[in-house]
């Protein structure tokens, strides 16, 4: 890593920098101070995000945060585009947990049309939405444990993360943006060779998850690497506008499937893993038991799955099937209104949001009656979760700054949007 | 619920109150945005509502001349697990809003994007920078008036 030199940072972000509060005094800090440039091509920062860090030797004095450069002006584009065709577009925001986000998206567009995906829809959507859950926090884990110097942690995880990715291979024909949900449903449904697969991963899951934390639990560099490191108090967090497992690391039992109950979640029995430390190590601790308790969601989905229809039959919101399509007039016309006009919701404003891995994602549209939004505001965790980061890595080491990121678990995917 | 946040709203700030509705389940309500600390304030002290968690703040812009944006808060209680949605109208030639930084600190950077996705600046924001675009960009691109393609120009690219 280099010294910056003034001319090499934008004297917005460098005076923003240097007027950061700090209230750490440090004898002689003017003689050691300096400014360190961090990211965007760094490996610990979880994709582009680029810190601009005031040092004092190791001990970081302040930090300014610097987003934007996967900024890919998606609410932009989801003004010009029908509901249907920012479907694909969900993928790449939270591009670990893609079917969380196509979720999140169809409810937010079902909620403003005022239609309903039938039972089994919601269930194939409860399963994905909490394997994507699984594959998210397993990610998280891994380069968490990869950041702090635990390798293996990585490969194995991602290992498990792979059979769930053979899993939506089967279910929808892509492993990674995979465009699953419709508006009214999902868009194929889930064969019993998928079923098969998801009830063999979650068999496995926990003793696969265990022998990964055998490694990491008890070994003394890890957990000191993260114990006590970035602490976020109840009251921080919620300051923070920390949804998801960096709220419930901080001891706030708030989950969005609890609280404001959509698909069938008020019909599972699941516990909501709180821990009351609020440090990087509860973070870690979160997520892991959060994988158990997506484990125990999904064998009971599949037990309540009912059979039926995985899309709704009302041609005039919902895309009708290719066979009514060749030889039914209506239909045909419906299918065509539909596609080149789109779905033209009442007008009005809904905000919907789900609890996804990363925290609460939300989608607040406005409809003026067209085929397409007015207004799409995106409102995804991991921009609010970010914006801790100054406060939580002051007074830490440089060495720190790596597992905090890692703990908050940010895609910049989604944090720009 | 809903009947007694409108209730409470109109009986204390019954000047700035403008007008309450509900869609698809969700409250909303229409406020001066002259006292929009004033009541973002109440709705998070008062003991009854305890709305602690600003989970939103974003801006709509109506692209017309009178009242052009609209800033939108989301709400969210822990107490009732209720969400609620404030709007402020703001029009274009007074191109401001208090900011809400000082109710609720995660609004910090939210505030920030709303500045430069449409360049409606928020009063006493103690870091309104640009959050996403680069700091030299003039424009605002989530305006109605700016293309979808963008405007030649506006960055400066690698000369030939």
């Amino acid at each position: 890593m280099e010294k910056l030199t003034e001319k090499d940072v934008s004297p917005k972000i460098l005076q923003a920098l240097m007027d950061a509060e700090s209230n750490i005094t440090i004898d002689e800090a003017l003689e050691n101070e300096m400014i360190l440039n961090m990211g965007p091509q760094h490996p610990a920062t979880h994709g582009v995000l680029r810190l601009l860090l005031r040092l004092d030797g190791e001990t970081i004095v302040a930090c300014v945060p610097d987003l934007g450069y996967l900024h890919r002006g998606y609410e932009k584009l989801a003004e010009n585009m029908t509901y249907y065709e920012f479907i694909p577009h969900t993928d790449r925001l939270d591009y670990i947990s893609p079917m969380s986000n196509n979720v999140a998206w169809a409810l937010a567009v079902e909620k403003l049309a005022g239609i309903e995906a039938p039972p089994r829809a919601q269930y194939i959507r409860m399963m994905v939405a909490e394997l994507a859950r699984i594959a998210s926090h397993l990610v998280a884990i891994g380069s968490l444990a990869m950041d702090v110097g635990a390798l293996t942690v990585f490969l194995w995880t991602l290992r498990e993360r792979e059979k769930i990715m053979d899993i939506w291979d089967i279910l929808c024909g892509a492993r990674f943006t995979n465009t699953y949900t419709r508006i009214g449903g999902v868009a194929n449904d889930a064969q019993p060779e998928a079923l098969k697969l998801v009830k063999d991963f979650i068999g496995k899951i926990e003793t696969n998850l265990d022998e990964c934390e055998r490694l990491v639990n008890s070994n003394k560099i890890f957990v000191e690497r993260l114990d006590g490191i970035g602490i976020a108090t109840k009251q921080q967090a919620i300051d923070f506008g920390f949804t998801g497992p960096n709220l419930r690391a901080s001891g706030v039992e708030f989950d969005l499937r609890r609280a404001t109950p959509y698909l069938f979640y008020n019909e599972i029995d699941f516990n909501i893993p709180v821990f009351t430390e609020g440090d990087c190590l509860a973070r870690y601790f979160v997520r892991a038991d959060e994988i158990r308790e997506s484990a125990k969601i999904i064998t009971q989905v599949l037990d309540k799955m009912p059979q039926g229809e995985t899309i709704l039959n009302q041609p005039k919101k919902v895309l009708p099937h290719k066979a009514e399509v060749y030889s039914k007039m209506e239909e045909l016309i419906h299918d065509f209104m539909i596609v080149n006009f789109g779905i033209n919701p009442p007008k009005g404003d809904i905000y919907s949001a789900i609890e996804n891995p990363k925290g609460e994602l939300g989608f607040y549209l406005v409809s003026e009656g067209e085929g397409h939004p007015w207004r799409c505001k995106i409102r995804s965790p991991s921009f609010i979760n970010l914006q801790s980061i100054p406060h939580m890595i002051k007074g830490h080491m440089i060495s720190d700054v790596v597992a905090i990121i890692g703990s908050i678990d940010p895609i910049m995917g989604e944090a720009d949007k | 619920m809903q009947e007694l946040i409108v209730s409470k709203l109109k009986e204390n700030f019954s000047e700035a109150f403008i007008s309450s509705s509900i869609y698809m389940g969700d409250l909303s309500v229409n406020v001066d945005k002259k006292s929009i600390v004033k009541i973002c304030t109440y709705l998070k002290e008062d003991k009854e509502f305890e709305f602690q968690l600003c989970e939103d703040v974003t801006a709509i812009d109506w692209a017309k001349t009178k009242n052009r944006f609209t800033v939108v808060y989301h709400i969210f209680s822990f107490k009732h697990k209720f969400r609620l949605r404030i709007k402020a109208d703001v029009d274009e030639k007074d191109c401001n809003i208090d900011s809400v930084t000082s109710v609720w600190k995660t609004t910090n950077w939210q505030e920030r994007e709303v500045y430069d996705m449409f360049g409606i600046s928020f009063n006493n924001h103690s870091d309104l920078r640009r959050i996403y675009m680069p700091e030299e960009f003039e424009h605002h691109p989530l305006r109605k008036d700016f293309p979808l393609m963008g405007i030649p120009g506006s960055l400066p690219l690698p000369k030939k």
